[in-house]
Formats: structure tokens, sequence, C-alpha cells
């Protein structure tokens, strides 16, 4: 019973970090139908802008309480810095190519950027500790938990809701939802799909920023980190089904408690069973679990 | 007899063999196993494994032609490398021609089966179910502590055939690898302008055609993703017996992208692009890796993204480029 | 004469709406029968019923002796079925000659295709480069052919397929109006010799009532008039349904994507 409700436990914590990491991938893929391979490099992204905002603000001795705000910022920053560069400097040009081909630019981005933020950043750990320790831990039975877990459950919940609300309640949000629907349609009732896109792409970028941010001060930043998250973000999303946010939520409860239950009763398969799940769910379902139907074609 | 044969030439199509292709790959040949003694170590070493990574890519070439791009390549090649390995690792066998054997059937075998399921999709479907399986041995790999988990294990080899290597090793061991790769690469144009071969083109511009013409577009994939993991297998074994140690980052999906960027850099014009443009990549690889480690990607990705702007056909489309105007 | 194709009590529905009502046909050897009706009457749906496309929701397609209900496209190709498309299906990087090459290179593969056939495959090309007037274009590219050629191509990689029965889903849409006869000329003289039995769409009844023995008038998933085209064309169902003398031109509507 008590390692049941250890994995519950752990399922939860590692499905809201899997939900972060991967809802931004979703929603660019439903709206801008680019699967960017580049989003676990703006992970790694705001996980570095991270440990330089939080770093220095602890290091100016301002109240450590407020090197949550500044995790927040460098997401924020990154989003607003990297999100309108790429997707106006780049992206924009590629618009039309087949979906494969857009991977493959992405790919590239990914490349670029893992070298830049070397460059930026070097290449030995970096970390932020702070923000972690913090908050201390609690006990659920005779089970400790650090407190800033409970956060990331928070801000999953949070991020999932605001986004549920915004795209079902507010205009803004229905017109995002037509061009997720038909691209031509939308622009053809006059909804103006170049500023969606940017939009889009730019909260996609905050949304894999964040993600990193949040993440920054439970490990070691450090080169790498973007090629192992970037794959665990696909498993989600397509297990999910593609462009779904619904099924972004669905795939990470899905990782997340297959994985926890891995790493309690059967540790040799941890990374493998994700995989394994993907794999099972694609085979099963092609398009993942939430799949819009095709169209015919003659 | 003799009458038959002005309207011969008009019924076949013009034999194989002979074309330019065929030539320029017979001189490739002569002209690498002939300067091959007389390289400096590194630069062997360097062709050596860039022969077999263009061996790699040229099965991604044929699935490219089909209009399929896996990022799971990594699956085959790191299976090739394990399955030369372990003969040597579990049961002490040093022979270059049978571990390479093994390379090929092990890759082949699985692909026999996977192939099943990943002749269903298409597209970035394609790739993702073909990475999930390269990531689900990576995951394998890492936790398996009988093939040295996240390390590997090392490997070497005593004979090819049964004929010792000797003192000759090396040597012997970069001949094989030339008469792999081009094997591999005139068996793979021979395929290519072959009815089959046409078919995979066919399928890349409209299956539906194809299946209307009466011919099953799943068999032809399920034929080229098989010729592919092959190919995967057989480089993935020359690697490994090269470096002389194998490990799971050959199936980690960083892996498989190297070879998705050599097959866009080179393009798919031609079954010389893929070696041509494994060498250059190793070459600037070797060279950034020396003199500027943290520009290496930078470069690659720069590169990538130019080729996929300007040179949608690969490098190789630079040389075909006159004749097409 | 035998019955070469024929269907008995085929229904189709889309979620609600009918798109084929209680088909019953039968198709004679060697006939020409042409399908005539407005926009979403089922003529294409009819055919891709019978060439599977679509599965039909009950009833059946018989070919021959044998049920072909519910077999795939590939399957139903491989028995002497094939078809065109209202827009060409093409291989579009590949050249004229290529995509023939493809074409009769399957076909001669095939069962059907005899011992011989794979030696007869270049002749095979030539005749029907000729047949269709292709010479021209031998060595272009199909994607940047201009719309009737593309259209000559679609049909000529049906003849390809070496049929026993030819669909074509509006031959001649797209095709400017003094070609279409032309056109018509070549697909005809192309089949002449070969005893096939040809189906297709058309909405010039000009055309029709040249080149056809019967015609099957659809309106809303059935079939309103079948017979000698003279006869049909002159039912008043017909008229109104399909010409629309009294309402809005079929001919007309026709032009964008049927069905």
């Amino acid at each position: 019973m008590n390692q049941f409700l250890a994995i519950v436990i752990d399922g939860i914590i590692y499905s809201s970090w899997l939900f972060i990491i991967a809802v931004g991938l979703t929603l660019i893929y439903g709206v801008m139908k680019i699967l960017n391979v580049a989003h676990g490099s703006l992970y790694a992204l705001g996980a570095y802008a991270a440990t330089a905002f939080g770093g220095y603000w602890l290091a100016q001795g301002y109240p450590p309480i407020g090197s949550y705000g500044m995790l927040v910022l460098a997401a924020v920053f990154v989003g607003l810095v990297a999100g309108p560069l790429i997707e106006r400097g780049l992206l924009r040009l590629m618009y039309g190519k087949d979906e494969v081909v857009l991977v493959l630019v992405t790919y590239a981005v990914f490349l670029i950027l893992e070298d830049m933020t070397k460059l930026a950043f070097g290449v030995d750990p970096l970390s932020i500790p702070e923000p972690y320790g913090l908050l201390g831990s609690f006990e659920i039975g005779e089970l400790m938990y650090p407190t800033y877990s409970l956060v990331l459950v928070l801000v999953s919940v949070f991020v999932a809701v605001a986004l549920a609300l915004f795209l079902g309640r507010t205009r803004h949000g229905k017109v995002l939802q037509a061009v997720i629907h038909d691209r031509e349609i939308a622009s053809a009732v006059g909804i103006n799909v170049s500023r969606v896109y940017l939009v889009t792409f730019t909260a996609g970028v905050m949304l894999a920023a964040l993600g990193g941010a949040l993440t920054a001060p439970t490990i070691s930043v450090q080169p790498g980190i973007a090629a192992e998250v970037i794959v665990l973000a696909f498993a989600v999303v397509v297990i999910g089904g593609l462009g779904s946010l619904g099924g972004a939520a669905l795939g990470a409860v899905i990782v997340g408690m297959v994985r926890a239950w891995a790493v309690h009763k059967w540790p040799e398969v941890e990374l493998f069973s994700v995989y394994a799940v993907m794999a099972l769910v694609l085979i099963m379902r092609p398009k993942g679990l939430f799949a819009a139907p095709e169209a015919r074609k003659i | 007899m003799q009458v038959n044969k002005p309207s011969q030439s008009l019924k076949r199509p013009p034999a194989p063999g002979v074309d330019r292709t065929t030539l320029m790959l017979v001189g490739a040949l002569v002209i690498l196993l002939a300067v091959g003694p007389i390289l400096p170590r590194w630069a062997m070493f360097m062709l050596n494994v860039s022969l077999s990574w263009g061996t790699v890519v040229l099965g991604m070439l044929l699935l490219m032609r089909t209009g399929l791009v896996s990022f799971g390549t990594g699956l085959y090649y790191c299976l090739g490398a394990y399955a030369a390995g372990a003969l040597h690792h579990f049961y002490g066998i040093a022979d270059v021609a049978v571990m390479l054997a093994a390379s090929v059937a092990v890759a082949a075998a699985v692909a026999v089966v996977l192939g099943f399921l990943l002749a269903k999709y298409r597209d970035i479907f394609f790739a993702m179910l073909s990475l999930a399986f390269s990531m689900i041995l990576y995951g394998l790999l890492v936790k398996t502590s009988a093939l040295g988990s996240t390390d590997g294990f090392g490997l070497s080899v005593k004979t090819i055939a049964g004929f010792p290597l000797g003192e000759w090793e090396r040597n012997l061991m970069f001949s094989t690898t030339v008469v792999v790769a081009f094997c591999a690469a005139l068996g793979m144009h021979r395929y290519l302008s072959s009815h089959q071969g046409r078919l995979a083109s066919a399928i890349r511009d409209n299956e539906l055609r194809v299946e209307y013409m009466g011919a099953s577009v799943r068999r032809v994939i399920h034929v080229n993703y098989v010729i592919s993991a092959a190919l995967a297998g057989a480089g993935g074994g020359l690697v490994g017996i090269a470096i002389g140690h194998v490990d799971p980052e050959m199936a980690f999906w960083t892996t498989s992208g190297e070879f998705v960027f050599i097959a866009i850099l080179a393009g798919t014009g031609s079954v010389l692009a893929p070696f041509l443009g494994a060498i250059i990549f190793e070459t600037v690889r070797s060279f950034a890796y020396e003199y500027s480690p943290n520009t290496w990607q930078l470069i690659l990705g720069t590169t990538m993204l130019l080729v996929i702007m300007f040179l949608p056909g690969g490098l190789w489309s630079i040389f075909t480029r006159r004749k097409a105007a | 004469m035998g019955v070469v194709l024929e269907a008995r009590d085929l229904n189709k529905t889309f979620g609600a709406v009918t798109a084929a009502n209680n088909i019953n046909v039968r198709i004679d050897q060697d006939s020409v029968v042409g399908l005539i009706g407005s926009n979403g009457a089922g003529k294409t749906t009819f055919i891709n019923m019978v060439t599977g496309y679509l599965k039909p929701t009950s009833g059946s397609i018989r070919y021959l002796d044998r049920d072909i209900t519910g077999m795939s496209p590939r399957q139903i190709t491989q028995l002497g079925i094939c078809r065109s498309f209202q827009i060409p299906q093409l291989f579009g990087n590949l050249s004229v000659i290529e995509n023939l090459q493809v074409g009769v290179g399957i076909a001669s593969r095939s069962p059907r295709g005899g011992p011989d056939a794979r030696m007869q495959e270049a002749h095979e090309i030539e005749t029907l480069i000729e047949r269709f007037n292709l010479g021209g274009y031998r060595h272009h590219r199909a994607g940047l052919l201009p719309e009737g050629i593309r259209k000559l191509l679609d049909i000529a990689m049906a003849v390809a397929g070496r049929p026993q029965v030819l669909l074509l889903d509006e031959p001649t849409s797209g095709v400017s109006a003094d070609e279409k006869f032309r056109l018509m000329d070549m697909v005809m003289s192309a089949l002449k010799t070969q005893g096939v039995t040809v189906l297709f769409v058309e909405h010039d009844m000009e055309i029709v009532s040249r080149y056809t023995h019967r015609i099957l008038a659809f309106y809303e998933g059935r079939i309103i008039a079948d017979g000698e085209p003279a006869v049909v064309l002159r039912e008043t169902e017909v008229r109104r349904y399909v010409i629309g003398e009294h309402g809005h031109s079929a001919a007309a509507a026709g032009e964008n994507n049927d069905d």
C-alpha cells in the first residue's frame, strides 16, 4: 500500500513536470504543424537563464523568496527574445514546406542552439539550488517529499487550467482554435494567421523555457539536457496525439505513472518503459490517443 | 535472331553496369584500394569511418527516395555494432567476415519484424515510431550490465574469413570497408534503376496511384526498410570494429540525427552522394573537434539551414543542376 | 455479350448523407457507359465503391464471377478494373516516360501480365505514348505538364494497367471545349481494339451522346434513368435534375469537385 502510494505521488510529480515541458510542443504543432525539435534547446535555455537570473538576484543579496520570481522572469525573457527571433527570422521563410522538412529545420535550430548555449554559458555544470532548498520538505505518511515538487504540480495545473480557459472562453482562444482546425478557412475569414503564429510560437517557447527554469533548481544544468528532454517531450505528445492539449495532459500522466511504476518496481526498465509505451500507443493508435480524422482525398 | 536485334534495344532499358555512376564507383574503388596503404594512420581511420557511415546513409537514401525520413537509424547501426561485438565478447569469435555477417543478419531480422508495423506509417509518424524503437534499444542497453551498461564494451578482430589479419590488420580492415561500401553502392545503384527502385520514387510522389496500378505500397516500403536496416547494420559493424568499442550512444537519437544530417547535406541524387557527404562530415568534424569544439554543431546547424534553403537537392545537386537546365 | 460488372442493392451513407441509394445495375461486356448527374449525385461515389476506395454500407459488387465488395483498390486493380481520376493522380517528380514505366512495369509483373509481358514493356510504353499523343512530352516532369496533358497521361496510366473494365472520372474536365472531342477520340481509339468495357463520368451531354451506348443518370444517390442516350436524355426527370433545364446548369456546377 505504501509503495502504491509512493508510485502514485511520484507519478503525479513526474507527470506535472512532463506536462510543463511538453505542452508548448503540442501547442506549436497544433497551430503551426511544426514538430519543434529545438523545443529541448529552449528548455535548456530556460534552465540556463534561470541560473543566471536567479544567481544574480541572490548574489545581490535580495530576499531569496524573490528567486522564484526570477525563475519565471527568466522563462518570459527567453520566450520574448528567442520566440520572435526564430519565428520571424527563420520559420517564416519555411512555411508551406513539408512537415518533415520543418522537422529538419528545427533540428538545425537545435544544433545551433546547443553550441550557442555552450558559448554563452560555458560547458561546466551550473546550478541554482536555493529555490529548491528554501521550501524544505513535507511528509505524506512515512514518505518525505520536497515541497518544491508541490510547486511543480501547482504550476502544471495552473498552466493546464489557464490554457483550457483561454482556448474555451476567450475570443483570442477561439481564434486560435479556428486556426488549429483549419488554417485556410481561418485566414479566409480574416484572421491574421501570421500574427497568430508569432504569438503561438512565442508562447510555446515561453512554456519550454518555463519548464527549464522550474527544473533548474533540481538538476545540474549542463550540455546534453536538451537532447534528453526533447525525446521525452516527443513521447508525451505523440502518445496523446500531436497538437492536442488534452492529449499532452493524458500523455504526461501515462508516461509519468509508467515511469514511477518502473522506478519502484523494476528500475532496469525505467528509460525503456517510456519509449515502449510510446511505441505501443503509436502501434495501436497510429496518430496518438486524441487524433483528428482524415479527409477524403479523391 | 539477328532480325530481333534492333528492336531489342528498344524493348529493354539500357543495361545498368556500364553507365557513368558505375564507372565512377569502380574508379573510386581502385583509387581507394591503391592509396590505402600510403595514407597516414589518421586519414585512413577517418576515411574508414566515413565510408562506413556512408553505407548507413546509403540506406537512408533509399528510404528518402521512398519519401520516408527515419529518426531511428541508430537502432540498426547500434544493433549491427553490438552483434559484431557480442560475438567477440561472449563467444570469442574474432573473424571480420563472420562478425559483419552477424551485423547484417541481426539488423535485417529485426527490421523484418518491425517493418510490418512501420510500413503503415508516413511522415512524422514514421520518424517518431522509428525514433521510439531506437530509444527503446538505448534504454535497454543503458541498463544491461552484461553489455557494459552506458560504457559499452570493447572488441577486437584477428581473422577475416579465416585468414589471419596479422600486422596488416589496419590495411585489410580499410580494404574491407572499401569493398563493402563499393558493393553496397553498386547494388543500390542497380536496385534504384530497376523497376522496384522506380517504385520507390513513385510511392514518394503518389501512393494512391501505385495502389491503383496494382502494386503493394506497404510491401515495397517493407522491403526497402529491411535493405536500409541491413546497410545500417553493416555500417555499425564496420565502425564497431574500426573503433574497437561499442556503446549505447550509437542508438541515441542524436546519432540518427547525424545520419539524417549527412543525408540532407549530400542529397539523394546519386549513390555516391552519401559517401561524399560522410567524408565531408567526418573531415569537418575532426578539424572542428580539434580547433573549436564548441562551434561544431553551430556549423552543422547553419550548413543544414543553408542546404535546406538554397540546395534542396543537397550538395550532389550542384553536379546535376547543369544537366537539368 | 455477358455481364462484366454488377451492383446489387448498393448503399453508401456518410453520416446523414446518402451518397448511394439502392443502386442496381448490370454492365455488359464491351459496352461504353456514360455516368451523368449533377454535383453530389453519387457518380464518383459509385466509381469509388467499384474500385475499392470506399466500402459500401450495404449491398454487393460482382465482377465477372467474383464478389469484389470490400476488396482493396490493389486487389481490384489486379483483377482488371482500372481507373482514372478527376484530379490526375500522377508521379509528379517523374517524367512522362517514367510514369508509364512504373505503370506498365507493375501491370506486367502482376499475375495477369503473362510470361512474356516483361519483354514487351518498352513496346507497350511506346504504343501508349503514340496512342495518347504524348511523344512531345516524353521527358517532361509530370507535375509540370499542362492540365490537358496530365489528364491524358492519367488515362494512359489507367490503360497501362491492361483493364477489362476502365472507369474514367470526368476525363474531359479541365480540358478546353474544342479539345474535348479530340481527347475522347484518342481514348476511344486507344481502347477500340482491346475489348474493354468503359464507364465514364461526363457533364457534357454532347460527348455523352456521341460516345456511349448507354447512359446511367444519377440523382441524389439513385439511378433515375438507364438506357440508350437518345432515350435517357429526353426523359423529363433527367432534363430537370441532371441537365438542369429548370434550374441551375449542372454542367457549370460540374467544374468544381464532384460529390
